[in-house]
């Protein structure tokens, strides 16, 4: 480090996610001093069932938490709080006595509670629970699991009953552990996590009893609701011990805020694997007709809760690592970039990548992939534009959807994540979407978003203004395309999307 | 001229060997099937071996195609890729010198702009990716005219033209201007290119040390440089510092 940026103090945020555990200091400007992460076991027990072994994710957090505090070369004195964010939706269940997990977490992609999910939904089907929730009753959601879990380990409905068993995502099992534990240990969780549970009231921002009673879950084993940005407790053990714990936010919320999406209308989308796109609705929880789902955006301590919608992509980096291992069509995933540049257009070949059915704003599991268009003319070159026009298309299907739920049209997409590095997926985005695309300055929206938080609880920073003021665009991209070619091309595309679907018969 | 090289052809015939159905071969397969004695065929495959293009399994003893034929073949760095590697360094680099940061590759005879981040000031500014730059008078450029020798022929052969009255543009000063910047690691351009403006690049390089690009920033002459006139020292350290930190990412070892 050559530059002022390490005098202190600092704000320590750990991002426990999938595949592995972060954890980053960042100074007062909001720039990371260090970094350190370190990936844990995927566990797959059956086809499409996936867990993760939480003891092993505690270690890890311990190590890396560690590990970036002694290369940013800092003790716990200068670090002024931590915040925490996480993969969302992942279950567990532990023994309040002994911290021991009474089994492997359930991952949010785990798909095993799909029967539960269909009979919870009764003979009203999987919006049962929507209007209390903002969520359809699918297999991510946390409640449901937590039910699975109940009923087919052995004896643990019994131990529940007794007081003996907690319950938390993965922000209330770090929590838990880094106050205390067994010793003391505070178990929490925030109103975003708990809006992943389908077991919180959206409205009332509390456990709602008659849904935990259908689904099953006793609330005598939920943690206490807080907000997104407080103090829940002081770190216990470890190199931060004595350090105020003062956020906690799902991963995708926690992005929204670290891009700092304060005003109604601001949206955010993080282009990975998959893609999530949130917007923030303001003080109202809006409800989605288009396909969407509503949630918690974030609270401030007293404040009132702002809500968010959301959209998500299942398969966007996934479609280019398809093309890189799959179709052997590229070497690197940089690569389709350079392929599709070597052509103007399509070539009139559309790529909808409904791999495991069509997410918003269609739900339809009875898609699958099609590639359409098809002529001699078609090259791989073609089908590298295509595939990157697929993840453009579809946040333009969900940026529509947005509007036409919340009446806001948006003014800008704020992006962050791994594709934002190629040039020609964010100039098409914009032509797609027809609005600026924004790239801010900090890759790390999902860390920085919970060291905000954080700091802001204890002072660190006075208020969001100083937030936004941290805030530098690092690109932007202005739509390019006249309006009649991307209309003609939109049509294009939405028939490819029909023909998608229908694919599967109806089993049984 | 003079006859093909004994050694050399014996030594395509052994890669070719290698390359063959069965991926790994003994000492005494390889010289029974070629009809060398085995001393010259170990003395060879030992040569290959130094150089990377045959490896030698250290349990069997028997010998295979090395990861450096791999490398010659892939030896193109594709720029997307340079750019995904340079995202978070530029970005850092943006906020630490607050002027705005340029990635450029060769591209025919010019400085091709594969990546670019805004001035962190919040001002109005157009993404200048795609746009070209002079090999001769920019930072970017010249750097690339001292590290890379098929830069320089570009950058020597055509013409220099005076873009402002302060480009260098005969042949001996030019060349002076390249000789330091190899001395130094770095290059700038005072106003050479645009009046009012001045830049300083550094090269990245990869795990060949092979020049793959160049990185730097540009802003006004009254922000970058110092009283003196020449570029600020610690935007110089911050230019290469980000340089030495792609390079790595790439592969290069520390420099």
């Amino acid at each position: 480090m050559t530059d002022a940026h390490t005098a202190g103090p600092f704000i320590a945020a750990i991002d426990q996610g999938t595949t592995s555990s972060r954890c980053i200091v960042f100074d007062r400007d909001g720039r990371i001093v260090s970094v350190d992460q370190k990936e844990h076991e995927q566990i797959f027990p059956k086809p499409s069932w996936v867990e993760h072994d939480a003891a092993e994710i505690w270690t890890n957090v311990q190590e890396v938490v560690a590990s970036a505090v002694e290369k940013a070369g800092i003790t716990a004195e200068d670090v002024k709080a931590i915040g925490i964010t996480n993969q969302r939706e992942t279950t567990l269940l532990w023994d309040k006595n002994t911290g021991e997990p009474v089994h492997n977490a359930l991952v949010w992609q785990d798909t095993r509670t799909d029967a539960l999910c269909r009979e919870l939904g009764r003979n009203v089907g999987q919006d049962r629970f929507r209007r209390e929730t903002g969520l359809p009753l699918a297999s991510y959601f946390a409640g449901p699991k937590a039910r699975w879990l109940l009923d087919n380990v052995e004896g643990l409905r019994e131990r529940a009953d007794r007081g003996e068993i907690l319950f938390g995502t993965m922000d209330s099992w770090v929590i838990w552990n880094l106050t205390g534990g067994p010793d003391g240990g505070v178990h929490v969780t925030d109103v975003t996590n708990a809006s992943r549970t389908m077991l919180m009231n959206l409205h009332t921002l509390e456990w709602d009893e008659k849904i935990c009673e259908s689904i099953g879950v006793p609330m005598s084993m939920l943690p206490e609701i807080r907000s997104s940005s407080e103090v829940y407790g002081t770190a216990a053990v470890g190199v931060l011990a004595g350090v105020p714990v003062a956020s906690a936010l799902g991963d995708q919320q926690a992005a929204l805020f670290g891009q700092t999406c304060f005003a109604e209308g601001e949206a955010k989308s993080t282009y990975g694997t998959g893609t999530f796109l949130l917007m923030n609705t303001g003080e109202k929880a809006v409800n989605s007709y288009n396909g969407l789902l509503t949630t918690v955006g974030y609270r401030i301590g007293d404040q009132k809760a702002v809500y968010a919608l959301e959209g998500s992509i299942a398969v966007t980096g996934s479609l280019v690592q398809w093309m890189r291992d799959q179709m052997g069509i590229i070497k690197s995933a940089a690569e389709i970039e350079t392929l599709a540049s070597s052509v103007d257009d399509n070539g009139g070949a559309y790529f909808v990548p409904a791999f495991s059915g069509l997410f918003a704003p269609y739900w339809r599991d009875d898609a699958r992939g099609v590639i359409a268009g098809l002529t001699r003319y078609v090259t791989k070159a073609h089908l590298a534009r295509a595939v990157l026009e697929a993840t453009a298309w579809q946040t333009r299907e969900i940026v529509d959807a947005m509007s036409k739920d919340s009446g806001v049209e948006l003014a800008a997409v704020k992006v962050d994540g791994g594709m934002t590095s190629n040039n020609l997926l964010m100039q098409t985005i914009a032509d797609f979407v027809d609005a600026p695309v924004v790239r801010p300055m900090v890759a790390e929206t999902t860390c920085l978003g919970a060291a905000y938080a954080a700091g802001l609880a204890v002072g660190f920073w006075p208020d969001t203004d100083a937030l936004r003021a941290n805030w530098r665009r690092a690109a932007e991209w202005t739509p390019r395309m006249d309006a009649d070619k991307r209309d003609r091309e939109y049509k294009n595309w939405l028939k490819a999307v029909e023909r998608t679907m229908g694919w599967i018969e109806e089993e049984n | 001229m003079p006859g093909p090289i004994q050694s050399l052809a014996r030594a395509a015939a052994i890669l070719r060997l290698l390359a063959g159905g069965e991926r790994r071969l003994g000492l005494s397969d390889i010289s029974s099937s070629l009809g060398l004695a085995k001393g010259t065929a170990h003395g060879i495959l030992r040569t290959l071996q130094q150089e990377g293009f045959v490896e030698q399994d250290a349990a069997s003893g028997k010998y295979q195609l090395g990861a450096e034929l791999l490398r010659l073949g892939n030896s193109y760095l594709d720029v997307h890729e340079l750019r995904a590697r340079a995202l978070v360094w530029t970005d850092d680099l943006a906020r630490s010198s607050g002027e705005a940061v340029y990635l450029g590759v060769l591209h025919q005879s010019g400085v091709l702009i594969v990546h670019h981040v805004f001035r962190p000031d919040d001002s109005r500014q157009v993404l200048e990716v795609g746009a070209m730059q002079p090999l001769h008078s920019s930072a970017l450029g010249k750097v690339l005219a001292a590290y890379d020798p098929v830069a320089h022929s570009e950058a020597a052969e055509n013409e220099r033209l005076a873009l402002t009255p302060r480009t260098i543009t005969d042949t001996a000063g030019f060349e002076d201007v390249l000789e330091l910047a190899r001395t130094r690691g770095w290059a700038s351009d005072l106003e050479e290119t645009w009046e009012g403006v001045a830049s300083v690049a550094a090269p990245i390089l990869d795990r060949r040390r092979m020049p793959v690009g160049a990185v730097g920033i540009t802003g006004a002459v009254e922000r970058v440089c110092q009283e003196d006139g020449d570029i600020q020292a610690r935007l110089v350290a911050a230019v290469r510092d980000c340089a030495r930190a792609v390079s790595r990412d790439l592969g290069a070892g520390r420099f």
